[in-house]
Protein backbone atom coordinates (compact mmCIF):
# COMPACT_ATOMS: atom_id res chain seq x y z
CA UNK A 1 0.00 0.00 0.00
CA UNK A 2 1.13 3.55 -1.11
CA UNK A 3 1.24 6.84 0.49
CA UNK A 4 -1.96 9.05 -0.63
CA UNK A 5 -1.89 12.58 -1.32
CA UNK A 6 -3.54 15.68 0.25
CA UNK A 7 -4.76 18.25 -2.61
CA UNK A 8 -7.09 21.51 -2.31
CA UNK A 9 -10.05 21.37 -4.80
CA UNK A 10 -9.13 23.74 -7.09
CA UNK A 11 -12.57 24.15 -9.60
CA UNK A 12 -13.55 22.09 -12.96
CA UNK A 13 -12.88 22.12 -16.09
CA UNK A 14 -12.60 20.33 -19.39
CA UNK A 15 -9.56 18.29 -21.60
CA UNK A 16 -10.15 18.16 -25.12
CA UNK A 17 -7.86 14.91 -26.75
CA UNK A 18 -6.80 14.40 -29.72
CA UNK A 19 -9.04 12.37 -31.15
CA UNK A 20 -11.87 15.43 -30.89
CA UNK A 21 -13.03 13.47 -27.07
CA UNK A 22 -12.95 16.02 -24.49
CA UNK A 23 -13.70 14.64 -20.79
CA UNK A 24 -14.82 16.82 -17.99
CA UNK A 25 -12.16 16.84 -15.07
CA UNK A 26 -11.68 18.15 -11.49
CA UNK A 27 -8.52 19.78 -10.98
CA UNK A 28 -6.72 19.12 -6.94
CA UNK A 29 -3.75 20.95 -6.10
CA UNK A 30 -1.16 19.99 -4.58
CA UNK A 31 -0.03 22.49 -1.84
CA UNK A 32 3.53 21.34 -0.86
CA UNK A 33 2.43 18.10 0.56
CA UNK A 34 5.20 17.33 2.86
CA UNK A 35 5.81 14.34 5.20
CA UNK A 36 5.52 15.58 8.79
CA UNK A 37 6.46 12.52 10.89
CA UNK A 38 6.06 9.12 10.43
CA UNK A 39 4.50 6.21 12.71
CA UNK A 40 5.85 2.44 12.59
CA UNK A 41 5.12 -0.96 14.45
CA UNK A 42 7.75 -0.86 16.90
CA UNK A 43 6.92 2.48 18.41
CA UNK A 44 3.12 3.16 17.76
CA UNK A 45 1.99 -0.51 16.85
CA UNK A 46 1.16 0.33 13.14
CA UNK A 47 2.67 1.85 10.07
CA UNK A 48 1.86 4.98 8.55
CA UNK A 49 3.19 8.39 7.35
CA UNK A 50 2.09 11.78 8.78
CA UNK A 51 1.79 14.14 5.86
CA UNK A 52 0.62 18.32 6.04
CA UNK A 53 -0.36 20.15 3.46
CA UNK A 54 -0.87 24.34 2.80
CA UNK A 55 0.93 26.40 5.13
CA UNK A 56 -0.52 27.47 8.83
CA UNK A 57 0.71 30.77 10.29
CA UNK A 58 2.64 29.92 13.36
CA UNK A 59 1.79 32.58 15.84
CA UNK A 60 -2.05 30.77 14.84
CA UNK A 61 -1.09 27.39 15.84
CA UNK A 62 -0.91 26.00 19.66
CA UNK A 63 2.82 24.97 20.90
CA UNK A 64 1.84 21.79 20.97
CA UNK A 65 1.79 21.79 17.37
CA UNK A 66 4.86 24.06 16.59
CA UNK A 67 6.69 21.74 18.71
CA UNK A 68 5.53 19.01 16.92
CA UNK A 69 6.59 21.17 13.33
CA UNK A 70 9.50 22.37 14.97
CA UNK A 71 10.88 18.98 15.58
CA UNK A 72 10.61 17.15 11.93
CA UNK A 73 11.74 20.58 10.68
CA UNK A 74 9.03 21.66 8.02
CA UNK A 75 6.74 24.62 7.58
CA UNK A 76 3.52 24.85 9.44
CA UNK A 77 0.69 23.15 7.69
CA UNK A 78 -2.50 23.84 7.59
CA UNK A 79 -4.14 20.14 7.33
CA UNK A 80 -2.81 17.06 8.63
CA UNK A 81 -3.34 13.38 7.83
CA UNK A 82 -2.56 10.32 8.40
CA UNK A 83 -2.07 7.52 5.61
CA UNK A 84 -1.29 3.81 6.37
CA UNK A 85 1.39 2.43 4.62
CA UNK A 86 3.24 -0.36 4.00
CA UNK A 87 6.46 -0.35 5.39
CA UNK A 88 8.89 -0.76 2.72
CA UNK A 89 7.00 2.13 1.38
CA UNK A 90 7.47 4.08 4.59
CA UNK A 91 8.86 7.53 3.76
CA UNK A 92 11.30 9.91 5.54
CA UNK A 93 10.33 13.03 7.40
CA UNK A 94 10.62 16.45 5.26
CA UNK A 95 10.13 14.09 1.57
CA UNK A 96 7.83 16.43 -0.40
CA UNK A 97 4.92 14.50 -2.68
CA UNK A 98 4.71 15.06 -6.42
CA UNK A 99 1.96 15.18 -8.46
CA UNK A 100 3.34 12.33 -11.00
CA UNK A 101 2.69 10.11 -7.52
CA UNK A 102 -0.10 9.27 -9.88
CA UNK A 103 0.18 8.04 -13.58
CA UNK A 104 -2.91 8.57 -15.89
CA UNK A 105 -5.36 6.36 -16.54
CA UNK A 106 -4.70 5.14 -12.57
CA UNK A 107 -7.89 4.26 -11.06
CA UNK A 108 -7.75 5.94 -7.72
CA UNK A 109 -10.19 6.56 -3.94
CA UNK A 110 -11.02 10.54 -3.52
CA UNK A 111 -12.54 11.58 -0.40
CA UNK A 112 -13.88 15.13 0.28
CA UNK A 113 -16.68 16.38 2.90
CA UNK A 114 -19.54 17.33 0.89
CA UNK A 115 -21.20 20.22 0.32
CA UNK A 116 -23.65 21.38 2.96
CA UNK A 117 -27.34 21.50 2.47
CA UNK A 118 -28.46 22.08 5.91
CA UNK A 119 -32.17 20.10 6.74
CA UNK A 120 -33.37 19.01 3.83
CA UNK A 121 -36.30 17.10 3.19
CA UNK A 122 -36.77 13.00 2.69
CA UNK A 123 -37.26 13.75 -1.29
CA UNK A 124 -33.88 15.99 -1.38
CA UNK A 125 -31.76 13.96 1.02
CA UNK A 126 -33.10 10.11 -0.15
CA UNK A 127 -34.37 10.57 -3.59
CA UNK A 128 -37.93 10.14 -2.24
CA UNK A 129 -40.59 10.56 -4.64
CA UNK A 130 -42.64 12.58 -2.42
CA UNK A 131 -46.95 12.47 -2.74
CA UNK A 132 -49.11 12.74 -5.45
CA UNK A 133 -49.65 16.30 -7.02
CA UNK A 134 -53.46 15.39 -6.84
CA UNK A 135 -56.11 13.08 -6.43
CA UNK A 136 -56.88 14.17 -3.35
CA UNK A 137 -53.29 15.29 -1.55
CA UNK A 138 -53.26 18.38 0.23
CA UNK A 139 -50.29 19.95 1.19
CA UNK A 140 -48.05 17.59 1.97
CA UNK A 141 -46.91 16.82 -1.82
CA UNK A 142 -43.33 16.66 -0.75
CA UNK A 143 -43.69 14.59 2.32
CA UNK A 144 -41.92 11.31 2.86
CA UNK A 145 -45.07 9.26 3.56
CA UNK A 146 -45.64 6.44 5.84
CA UNK A 147 -42.58 5.32 8.62
CA UNK A 148 -43.45 1.83 9.73
CA UNK A 149 -46.30 -0.73 10.25
CA UNK A 150 -49.45 -0.55 12.09
CA UNK A 151 -50.00 -2.40 15.66
CA UNK A 152 -47.63 -4.37 14.32
CA UNK A 153 -44.13 -3.63 14.37
CA UNK A 154 -45.90 -0.67 16.84
CA UNK A 155 -42.53 1.62 15.79
CA UNK A 156 -40.71 3.01 13.35
CA UNK A 157 -37.65 1.13 12.72
CA UNK A 158 -34.43 2.50 13.80
CA UNK A 159 -32.24 3.83 10.55
CA UNK A 160 -35.48 5.23 9.02
CA UNK A 161 -35.08 7.40 6.18
CA UNK A 162 -36.35 10.64 7.15
CA UNK A 163 -35.53 14.75 6.62
CA UNK A 164 -33.16 15.83 8.57
CA UNK A 165 -29.46 17.01 8.19
CA UNK A 166 -28.23 16.68 4.77
CA UNK A 167 -24.39 17.03 3.54
CA UNK A 168 -20.72 18.05 5.34
CA UNK A 169 -20.31 14.20 5.51
CA UNK A 170 -17.10 12.44 4.55
CA UNK A 171 -17.81 10.53 1.64
CA UNK A 172 -15.17 8.80 -0.64
CA UNK A 173 -15.84 8.44 -4.32
CA UNK A 174 -14.03 4.85 -6.06
CA UNK A 175 -12.76 4.42 -9.08
CA UNK A 176 -11.82 7.95 -10.01
CA UNK A 177 -9.88 7.69 -13.05
CA UNK A 178 -6.81 10.03 -13.16
CA UNK A 179 -6.88 12.38 -16.20
CA UNK A 180 -3.54 14.10 -16.18
CA UNK A 181 -1.10 15.37 -13.69
CA UNK A 182 1.09 18.81 -14.22
CA UNK A 183 4.15 17.96 -11.88
CA UNK A 184 5.65 21.77 -12.23
CA UNK A 185 2.49 23.35 -10.85
CA UNK A 186 1.61 20.33 -8.32
CA UNK A 187 -2.36 19.77 -10.59
CA UNK A 188 -3.58 15.78 -10.44
CA UNK A 189 -6.64 16.28 -12.84
CA UNK A 190 -9.17 13.36 -12.36
CA UNK A 191 -11.88 12.59 -14.23
CA UNK A 192 -15.61 13.74 -13.46
CA UNK A 193 -16.66 14.99 -9.82
CA UNK A 194 -14.86 14.92 -6.40
CA UNK A 195 -17.06 15.36 -3.42
CA UNK A 196 -16.79 18.97 -1.90
CA UNK A 197 -16.36 22.73 -2.40
CA UNK A 198 -14.10 24.73 -4.27
CA UNK A 199 -11.32 25.15 -1.98
CA UNK A 200 -11.96 21.86 0.42
CA UNK A 201 -9.24 19.41 1.11
CA UNK A 202 -9.35 16.35 -1.00
CA UNK A 203 -7.30 13.13 -0.03
CA UNK A 204 -6.38 10.95 -2.99
CA UNK A 205 -5.44 7.27 -2.42
CA UNK A 206 -4.58 4.28 -4.91
CA UNK A 207 -7.89 2.33 -5.65
CA UNK A 208 -8.32 -0.32 -3.52
CA UNK A 209 -10.29 -2.55 -5.74
CA UNK A 210 -8.07 -2.01 -8.81
CA UNK A 211 -4.67 -3.12 -9.10
CA UNK A 212 -1.77 -0.32 -8.65
CA UNK A 213 -0.24 -0.17 -12.39
CA UNK A 214 3.35 -1.43 -13.02
CA UNK A 215 4.22 2.52 -14.13
CA UNK A 216 2.94 4.10 -10.44
CA UNK A 217 6.40 5.15 -8.46
CA UNK A 218 6.96 3.18 -5.04
CA UNK A 219 7.41 3.80 -2.86
CA UNK A 220 6.38 7.28 -3.94
CA UNK A 221 7.56 10.55 -6.16
CA UNK A 222 9.23 12.31 -3.71
CA UNK A 223 11.23 15.65 -3.64
CA UNK A 224 13.86 14.08 -0.78
CA UNK A 225 14.20 16.44 2.14
CA UNK A 226 17.29 18.49 2.15
CA UNK A 227 20.39 17.83 4.75
CA UNK B 1 -6.45 35.13 -13.28
CA UNK B 2 -6.96 31.94 -11.44
CA UNK B 3 -5.93 28.66 -11.68
CA UNK B 4 -8.86 27.53 -14.17
CA UNK B 5 -8.51 30.42 -16.53
CA UNK B 6 -5.32 30.10 -17.04
CA UNK B 7 -5.33 26.18 -17.89
CA UNK B 8 -8.34 26.99 -20.19
CA UNK B 9 -6.73 30.08 -21.85
CA UNK B 10 -3.61 27.87 -22.45
CA UNK B 11 -5.07 24.92 -24.00
CA UNK B 12 -7.14 27.60 -26.13
CA UNK B 13 -4.20 28.98 -27.20
CA UNK B 14 -3.02 25.50 -28.38
CA UNK B 15 -6.35 24.25 -29.42
CA UNK B 16 -6.93 26.82 -31.96
CA UNK B 17 -3.94 28.80 -33.03
CA UNK B 18 -5.53 30.91 -35.86
CA UNK B 19 -8.83 31.83 -34.28
CA UNK B 20 -12.39 31.11 -36.30
CA UNK B 21 -13.84 33.96 -38.59
CA UNK B 22 -16.36 35.76 -36.93
CA UNK B 23 -19.69 34.25 -37.60
CA UNK B 24 -22.51 34.62 -35.62
CA UNK B 25 -26.38 33.19 -36.40
CA UNK B 26 -27.93 33.62 -39.19
CA UNK B 27 -24.78 33.13 -41.19
CA UNK B 28 -24.43 30.18 -43.46
CA UNK B 29 -21.51 28.15 -42.62
CA UNK B 30 -18.81 25.11 -43.82
CA UNK B 31 -17.73 23.17 -41.29
CA UNK B 32 -14.51 21.04 -42.39
CA UNK B 33 -14.77 18.27 -40.05
CA UNK B 34 -12.04 15.88 -39.62
CA UNK B 35 -13.08 11.99 -40.09
CA UNK B 36 -10.70 9.20 -39.52
CA UNK B 37 -11.72 6.27 -41.98
CA UNK B 38 -11.10 2.61 -40.49
CA UNK B 39 -10.13 0.14 -43.63
CA UNK B 40 -8.45 -3.12 -43.17
CA UNK B 41 -5.46 -3.87 -45.66
CA UNK B 42 -5.44 -6.98 -47.16
CA UNK B 43 -1.57 -6.85 -47.91
CA UNK B 44 -0.49 -6.06 -44.18
CA UNK B 45 -3.49 -7.68 -42.03
CA UNK B 46 -3.52 -4.35 -40.52
CA UNK B 47 -6.49 -1.81 -39.86
CA UNK B 48 -5.37 1.36 -41.64
CA UNK B 49 -6.62 4.68 -41.06
CA UNK B 50 -7.13 7.46 -43.01
CA UNK B 51 -7.95 11.43 -42.05
CA UNK B 52 -10.06 13.29 -44.36
CA UNK B 53 -11.89 16.41 -44.38
CA UNK B 54 -15.76 16.37 -44.77
CA UNK B 55 -17.70 19.63 -45.07
CA UNK B 56 -21.07 19.96 -43.00
CA UNK B 57 -22.92 22.97 -44.64
CA UNK B 58 -25.95 24.72 -43.07
CA UNK B 59 -26.91 27.85 -40.99
CA UNK B 60 -25.47 28.65 -37.43
CA UNK B 61 -28.66 28.68 -35.75
CA UNK B 62 -27.15 29.16 -32.33
CA UNK B 63 -23.74 30.13 -30.44
CA UNK B 64 -23.70 29.19 -26.98
CA UNK B 65 -21.03 29.30 -23.83
CA UNK B 66 -17.91 31.50 -23.56
CA UNK B 67 -14.09 30.60 -23.39
CA UNK B 68 -13.39 26.75 -23.90
CA UNK B 69 -16.92 25.50 -23.50
CA UNK B 70 -17.91 27.93 -26.44
CA UNK B 71 -19.83 26.00 -28.75
CA UNK B 72 -22.25 26.41 -31.85
CA UNK B 73 -24.91 24.46 -33.68
CA UNK B 74 -25.36 24.48 -37.24
CA UNK B 75 -28.69 23.13 -38.77
CA UNK B 76 -29.09 21.74 -42.29
CA UNK B 77 -31.25 20.03 -44.59
CA UNK B 78 -30.40 16.18 -45.80
CA UNK B 79 -32.57 14.38 -48.22
CA UNK B 80 -35.21 16.26 -46.60
CA UNK B 81 -34.62 15.53 -42.77
CA UNK B 82 -33.69 18.52 -40.96
CA UNK B 83 -30.33 17.77 -39.44
CA UNK B 84 -28.32 19.49 -36.36
CA UNK B 85 -24.74 19.53 -35.37
CA UNK B 86 -23.01 21.25 -32.46
CA UNK B 87 -19.60 22.04 -32.45
CA UNK B 88 -17.54 23.09 -29.93
CA UNK B 89 -15.17 25.63 -31.22
CA UNK B 90 -12.13 24.68 -29.76
CA UNK B 91 -13.13 20.74 -30.71
CA UNK B 92 -9.69 19.12 -32.34
CA UNK B 93 -12.13 17.53 -34.95
CA UNK B 94 -13.42 21.21 -36.02
CA UNK B 95 -10.83 21.89 -38.91
CA UNK B 96 -11.97 24.66 -40.39
CA UNK B 97 -15.14 27.44 -40.86
CA UNK B 98 -15.87 29.33 -43.84
CA UNK B 99 -18.61 31.78 -43.68
CA UNK B 100 -20.48 31.30 -46.94
CA UNK B 101 -23.46 34.08 -46.61
CA UNK B 102 -24.29 36.28 -43.43
CA UNK B 103 -27.56 36.46 -42.70
CA UNK B 104 -29.83 39.12 -41.07
CA UNK B 105 -31.90 38.15 -37.86
CA UNK B 106 -33.24 39.56 -34.83
CA UNK B 107 -32.33 37.15 -32.34
CA UNK B 108 -29.54 35.04 -31.27
CA UNK B 109 -31.16 31.91 -31.13
CA UNK B 110 -32.93 30.73 -34.26
CA UNK B 111 -34.54 28.05 -33.03
CA UNK B 112 -38.06 29.09 -34.86
CA UNK B 113 -36.32 27.46 -38.10
CA UNK B 114 -37.30 24.48 -36.62
CA UNK B 115 -41.19 24.88 -37.54
CA UNK B 116 -39.92 25.78 -40.56
CA UNK B 117 -39.15 24.63 -44.12
CA UNK B 118 -38.74 26.38 -47.49
CA UNK B 119 -39.91 29.73 -48.23
CA UNK B 120 -40.85 30.82 -44.40
CA UNK B 121 -36.95 29.70 -43.62
CA UNK B 122 -35.31 31.94 -45.66
CA UNK B 123 -33.00 34.35 -44.19
CA UNK B 124 -31.83 37.66 -45.39
CA UNK B 125 -28.51 38.25 -46.55
CA UNK B 126 -26.94 41.65 -43.70
CA UNK B 127 -25.34 44.32 -45.61
CA UNK B 128 -22.97 45.56 -43.12
CA UNK B 129 -22.09 49.34 -43.46
CA UNK B 130 -19.12 49.56 -42.77
CA UNK B 131 -18.31 52.90 -40.71
CA UNK B 132 -16.23 55.49 -43.01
Amino acid sequence: MRTGVITQKVGMTRLFLEDGKHVPVTVLKLDGCQVVATRTDEKDGYTAVQLGSGFAKPKRLTKADRGQFAKASVEPKKKLAEFRVDADNLLAVGDVILADHFVPGQKVDVTGITIGRGFTGAMKRWNFRGLEATHGVSISHRSLGGTGGRQDPGKTFKNKKMHGHYGVDRITTQNVEVAKVDVERGLIMVRGSVPGSKGGWVFIRDAVKRDLPKEAPKPASVKKAEG
Amino acid sequence: MNLIQTLEAEQMKALRATPLPDFRAGDTLKVNVKVVDVTFDEKTKQNKTRERLQAFEGVCIARQGQGLNEAFTVRKISYGEGVERVFPIYSPLVDSVEVIRKGRVRRAKLYYLRGRRGKSARIAERQDTVAE
